[in-house]
């Protein structure tokens, strides 16, 4: 049975049956308590579950996965909100030089299952540090898995399945599509958490994406399908790792692709794709692997945002230029 | 630093007991201990800084890469971890290698990640719940908090069940204490009242910046101003250090929340065996501080009670075989398999290590095969 709903109900309802399978579930962040946390993804769980399963912590993001850490020697599978994706960097070595190793240091006789909830990206003219893409700094982290969703049928069971990983897992909410609604089916199982998917079918040129982007990408292809041109779209999904085998078989296909992300470009997630499809599509492909993406610059003030980010006319030009090979 | 009179001492550099304020409530803990119990105290600290100063030779001679001393360290960590029960959870940093030892940590896994074979390695649940080192300082801070947060969370507090109730300690050091993950793990503690000791040792250096660069207030204090009871105490006496961690340990257990231990100690070595501490401190430290060595001061309080010379001369014996052993076992030690690299990364089935493992195996096989 399917119901519509947003994407942050969808997480509230992925959080609430993980809560109920687990008594060792627990969330813990900033404000996630009466008020339900900024974008009310815990809402009435903290009321539902006892103050002891719903932590409102201090400020202080270090301390957040510190403990969050602890918890989990002792048992626990603690997810924590991160409020804005600006603001996890005081918490980045407590995630990268101790989260993302404690399994490999103690040779495998100690899981992680932590999960970091953060709300990331722009387009919703928010101020400095609430619109961020960080991504590719954990990407780039051994021990780390990323996760991020662009619907709410996906949000509800990726979160699921993070809470259910005994792995640490960075899980990147596109806060620009908290309210978007979408169908969700709550009897199906869900994809294999690490899969990437088509999610449009076409025949000349492949988009990748993930998180907000993927709605634009669709977009895209519409746009692209008036002017006759057929667009396949691909959601990765999983940015770590990335299952690659739907790209490069999109990539051989079309023979053109191109990578979209809101992040900046330099040292990307974008650019590992490019690179891989290069490797491993590179007698298929027909035009080099593209990549649009913000720029090499702070996130700038919101009123620019929007030459900031990737743009349905500056992901069409950069189908223009793959076809133009 | 000098001690003060808020410093709990117990046992005076010369060797005998010390009746003062401060230290009335805590003899009754010391007064319970056997003789056996007191004996192996003392044959842990001198065993252990017997397996210090090889493991200091071992890397002078190229078997490690590096080594951390304890060297005048003993009392504050024989004290403290003799006070934990055995559901307790031991939090350190990377200088307890008194406690690791205790804990049954093999001596030659501490030396093998000095030796570059390893990163640690060992179950904490099988090592009287004691935990990895951890190299960035302070982060352990946190984890210890997290740990504590889960006993309260579980009902593993204030029972009255002596061996159910568990309490946690976290080791760190005076540098430690400009982190701001210690600063975050106090407040944490404070808001969720854990059952955990913070203990510091003081050991008055920070690689070569001297604690007055840390903090302008005794480090005590500190916890004092999140809220956390907090007692200083020499922290070269062994005696101080196990009876006021007992008794913070018990009240932690007893779920009255964190309790924070300043243990004013000296190590007597580098920092590290990369630095040269004449370059950055006195003779007249040193001496000042030699004059109050943990451990002879606690031989002589020993011997006052009849503590036999052959005791003496096998506790000597076994730090001599440690040693020798060690230096045998060191060498012999294998380089894990290559494929190794790709293990335990992550804990659930991961298509990145499968494949780089199959890659790097390929590629060593070639040369196998080849020529």
């Amino acid at each position: 049975m399917t119901e519509t709903m947003t994407m942050a109900k969808a997480l509230n309802e992925g959080l609430r049956a993980a809560m109920g399978l687990d008594s060792k579930v627990l969330l813990m962040g900033e404000d996630i308590g009466p008020l339900g946390g900024v974008f009310r993804v815990t809402e009435g769980l903290q009321a539902e579950f006892g103050d002891k399963r719903v932590l409102d912590t201090p400020l202080a993001e270090s301390g957040i996965v510190g403990t969050a850490i602890g918890l989990a020697m002792n048992g626990f599978r603690p997810v924590c909100e991160i409020q804005f994706d600006g603001f996890i960097f005081p918490g980045f070595d407590q995630i990268t030089s101790q989260l993302a190793k404690m399994t490999a240091r103690h040779a495998g006789v100690l899981s992680m299952p932590v999960v970091i909830r953060v709300p990331y990206g722009g387009h919703i003219g928010a101020v400095e540090h609430h619109q961020e893409s960080p991504e590719a700094y954990f990407a780039h982290s051994a021990g780390l898995r990323l996760l991020s969703p662009a619907t709410p049928h996906d949000a509800y069971w990726m979160i699921q399945e993070a809470v259910a990983s005994n792995d640490p897992v960075m899980f990147f909410e596109p806060k620009s599509r908290y309210w978007q609604k979408g169908e969700v089916d709550r009897e199906s199982s869900g994809m294999p958490t690490h899969a990437s998917r088509v999610v449009r079918e076409g025949t000349e040129v492949t988009l990748v994406g993930h998180g907000a982007i993927v709605s634009m990408l669709l977009q895209v292809a519409e746009l692209a399908a008036e002017e006759g041109t057929s667009v396949e779209v691909v959601d990765l999904r999983s940015l770590s790792p990335i299952d690659y085998e739907p790209i490069v078989a999109s990539a051989q296909k079309t023979g053109r692709v191109v990578v979209v992300q809101e992040a900046p470009g330099n040292v990307s997630v974008g650019s590992e794709v490019a690179a891989t499809v290069s490797e491993r599509a590179f007698y298929s492909l027909e035009a080099p692997v593209l990549r649009v993406s913000g720029y090499d610059t702070p996130f700038p003030p919101a009123k620019l945002e929007s030459v900031y980010l990737p743009s349905v006319d500056r992901i069409l030009d950069a189908v223009d230029r793959a076809l133009a090979y | 630093m000098p001690y003060t009179a808020a410093t709990v001492q117990l046992l005076s550099p010369e060797g005998t007991l010390v009746h003062s304020d401060a230290s009335e409530q805590y003899l009754p803990y010391v007064e319970k201990l056997s003789d056996d119990a007191l004996h192996e105290f003392h044959r842990h600290m001198v065993v252990m800084r017997r397996f210090d100063i090889e493991s200091a030779n071992l890397q002078r001679q190229g078997q490690l890469a590096l080594w951390v001393p304890s060297h005048g360290q003993e009392a504050a960590q024989v004290g403290s971890a003799s006070a934990a029960k055995p559901q307790d959870h031991l939090f350190p940093s990377y200088r307890e290698h008194v406690i690791a030892l205790m804990s049954g940590v093999d001596p030659i896994t501490i030396l093998s990640m000095f030796r570059g074979l390893s990163h640690g390695g060992w179950d904490p649940q099988d090592h009287d719940n004691f935990h990895l080192y951890t190299l960035v300082i302070g982060s352990q801070t946190l984890h210890a908090t997290g740990y504590a947060m889960g006993l309260n969370l579980d009902g593993r507090v204030g029972t009255g069940d002596p061996d159910k109730d568990t309490a946690v300690i976290a080791y760190f050091g005076d540098g430690a204490t400009s982190q701001g993950d210690v600063s975050e793990a106090m407040v944490f503690a404070a808001s969720y009242q854990t059952p955990q000791v913070f203990f510091l040792q003081n050991n008055h250096w920070a690689i070569s910046v001297p604690v007055s660069r840390q903090s302008r207030t005794p480090l005590y204090l500190r916890g004092e101003g999140f809220g956390i009871p907090s007692v200083q105490i020499d922290g070269n006496d062994v005696l101080a250090s196990f009876a006021v961690t007992e008794a913070n340990l018990d009240a932690a257990r007893a779920g009255q929340g964190p309790r924070f231990i300043e243990a004013l100690t000296y190590r007597m070595g580098a920092h590290t065996t990369s630095d040269d501490p004449s370059k950055y401190r006195d003779n007249s430290e040193l001496e000042f501080w030699a004059q109050r060595d943990p451990i002879t001061r606690f031989e002589t309080f020993l011997r006052a009670r009849g503590a036999s010379q052959s005791f003496f001369d096998e506790i000597a014996t076994e730090g001599d075989d440690l040693a020798a052993d060690i230096r045998k076992r060191i060498t012999e030690l294998p380089v894990p398999a290559s494929s190794t690299l790709f293990d335990h990364v992550y804990s659930d089935p991961h298509p990145v290590m499968d494949a780089q493992r199959q890659a790097l195996a390929d590629f060593e096989a070639s040369f196998e095969e080849g020529h």
